[in-house]
């Protein structure tokens, strides 16, 4: 078991090292020259002379990745040119927030999606079945703005219930949370109901129910947890698909995320920050996968035993 | 496909095929689709409806779709303006109609150009094995472990915005599923009897992956292109609707739905007519690619 999650965690870093890789080769392969691209027309030759030393971009292209890649081991992104900050004090006041949304999202999302999914596989082509199986589409269907607007509109602007946007207390997070976690409720709710149909089909559920072990029994020990590994490892790859949806989320409810802030450096051209907060989330994707992995190793014993 | 390397009866194979319905041409396939999944159907011609929507757009409105007319700005739906008129007194259903010209093509062809990348990789991965696998998979790995929508920002910073630049950040960002279902089909199709005899008769490796390998991708490639499309219609809708896609005064579904948000409270129409025309779309093509999966390749289902 040990030897297969050291393998994984080796794929894992020379996965990091590709990824640092690529997003520092896409951010200075830029048309044209990427400072005064930075800087549109307003740049004088000095401020353009201090950045090109500050970004070391008067050396050539393997010494600037090469102190690049020690600069974010050491946890420096380097500093924010139009907030004037380190680009780490940013994110680390910006990631609370995002973190907060994305696992009140995960939370709703996987909550009602696997009981959704449960009693849909329970009751398979029964009415509740049929409803619920109509609304996870739905979720997939719907982008993430539009639930967003809708749930604006209505819940906060014609109820009052919550306020509009910005987050003065934890009850600021509901709305953006529902938002973000509606598509991925819905494909937990799928997958749930799927993997569970097929396993209630096998012998060892008739001999459960043979054994005398009540409904509920056989669904919940047998059943739920040998469809839970395929929904495992999707709540896993959701991981990354709620960090992207986050962008839209936070931008549209106000909330001072990490996506914001990759909204907020785009526009403003800021390659530090875009840098930093791209490279520091897909890290933690990576990693989120990285630990689901492991845990899959040691949940399946298939596996732990395979290869 | 691997229960199907324990039979060596051929009888027992001709059984297992008929019933998993592998004997089926295609036609027969199709038809069975129309008889049982009505909702597949209806999905089809929805999205031929959107598809001769965006094809006849400049024949179906008297305005075009960056005619301003400041006088009438925000209008409610009115014989006039059928869906009323946005911030610039621009006809909204106009905007929507060359709207669907952006969304489709962006649904369309970075799919396509993604399904080409992804079926020479995959299966170049899958037929050569080695290092070359793990390097094309290793590239996979890392294009998957960015969070989509994030790449394809950072691709539109460092391309600039546009709508070929779109069509690039798209197909980069959705090559690497395809790759991965392609190159384990290849590694399956391998193995069986017809590929061992064609490489037995010395026939070129070019010539087994062009004849035996790829026809029997395509019915998943079919499936993957109608669930594809809608992911990509969805991140086209994003970027424009965060600032970083289509770019006035060109119209997309997503932008509209940008620009409309300013006004959510006082000409919700703006916002919530584009929003309703993605989803519609995204859903038909959901249900078409599941109607397809499930008659012509039942093993996608739980990836």
């Amino acid at each position: 078991m040990l030897r297969s999650i050291g393998k994984r965690v080796l794929q894992t870093l020379i996965v990091l090292f590709c990824v640092s890789l690529m997003i520092f080769v896409l951010l200075r392969i830029i048309p044209g020259d990427a400072i005064t691209t930075m800087m549109g027309e307003h740049a004088n030759a000095d401020t353009i002379a201090r950045l090109t030393k500050e970004m070391n971009l008067d050396k050539p292209f393997y010494v600037q990745f090469i102190t690049y890649l020690k600069d974010i081991c050491t946890g420096n992104f380097g500093t924010s040119y139009t907030l004037n900050k380190p680009v780490t004090e940013l994110l680390a006041a910006a990631f609370p927030n995002t973190v907060k949304l994305a696992v009140m999202a995960a939370v709703i999302a996987w909550v009602i999606g696997m009981v959704c999914g449960i009693i849909a596989a329970v009751k398979k082509d029964g009415i509740l079945d049929r409803l619920f199986m109509g609304f996870s589409l739905l979720g997939v269907s719907v982008p993430v703005f539009m639930v967003a607007m809708v749930l604006q509109y209505f819940i906060a602007y014609k109820l009052h219930w919550v306020d509009i946007s910005g987050v003065k207390s934890w009850t600021g997070f509901i709305l953006p949370a529902i938002a973000l976690g509606w598509n991925s409720a819905g494909s937990i709710a799928r997958l749930t109901r799927s993997t569970l149909v097929e396993v209630l089909q096998e012998d060892y559920i008739d001999t459960a129910k043979a054994k005398g072990l009540g409904r509920g029994g056989v669904i919940i020990l047998h059943g739920l947890r040998n469809a839970m590994l395929p929904v495992i490892t999707m709540m896993a790859l959701q991981i990354s698909s709620l960090l992207s949806g986050a962008v839209i989320s936070e931008t549209i409810f106000s909330i001072n995320g990490i996506g914001r802030l990759a909204v907020d450096a785009i526009s403003r051209r800021d390659i530090p920050l875009l840098q930093g907060t791209v490279l520091f989330t897909t890290v933690i994707v990576i990693v989120g996968n990285l630990i689901a992995d492991c845990l899959y190793t040691v949940l399946d014993p298939r596996i732990r035993k395979g290869a | 496909m691997k229960k199907r390397e324990h039979l060596e009866n051929t009888a027992e194979q001709e059984a297992l095929a008929a019933q998993l319905g592998e004997s089926d041409t295609f036609i027969d396939k199709m038809k069975r689709m129309a008889a049982d999944n009505k909702l597949a159907v209806f999905s089809a011609f929805v999205i031929l409806f959107f598809l001769l929507l965006a094809v006849c757009a400049p024949l179906l409105t008297p305005y075009s779709f960056e005619d301003q007319d400041l006088l009438s700005r925000l209008s409610a739906p009115s014989a006039k303006h059928l869906l009323g008129t946005d911030e610039l007194g621009r006809d909204v259903l106009t905007r929507l109609l060359y709207g669907a010209r952006v969304s489709l093509a962006v649904g369309i062809i970075p799919t396509i150009a993604s399904m080409v990348i992804g079926v020479l990789l995959g299966m170049i991965s899958g037929y050569v094995g080695g290092i070359v696998d793990a390097v094309i998979m290793r590239l996979a790995d890392v294009v998957l472990s960015f969070p989509s929508l994030l790449l394809a920002m950072v691709i539109m910073y460092t391309l600039g915005d546009g709508i070929t630049s779109i069509f690039i950040a798209l197909a980069i960002t959705s090559w690497a599923g395809v790759a991965r279902v392609i190159r384990s089909e290849t590694l399956t199709l391998r193995e069986t009897e017809y590929v061992e005899a064609a490489r037995s008769m010395g026939v070129k490796d070019f010539t087994i992956i062009l004849r035996h390998v790829f026809p029997n991708c395509i019915p998943s490639l079919i499936v993957l292109f109608t669930l594809d499309v809608p992911s990509a219609i969805l991140s086209e809708s994003a970027l424009s609707f965060l600032g970083i896609g289509v770019q006035l005064p060109n119209s997309s579904w997503g932008l509209m739905v940008n620009m409309g948000r300013t006004y959510l409270y006082n000409a919700p129409w703006l916002s919530l007519v584009p929003s309703a025309a993605i989803m519609l779309v995204v859903l038909a093509f959901n249900f078409l690619g599941d109607g397809l999966r499930d008659v012509l390749d039942p093993h996608l289902k739980n990836s």
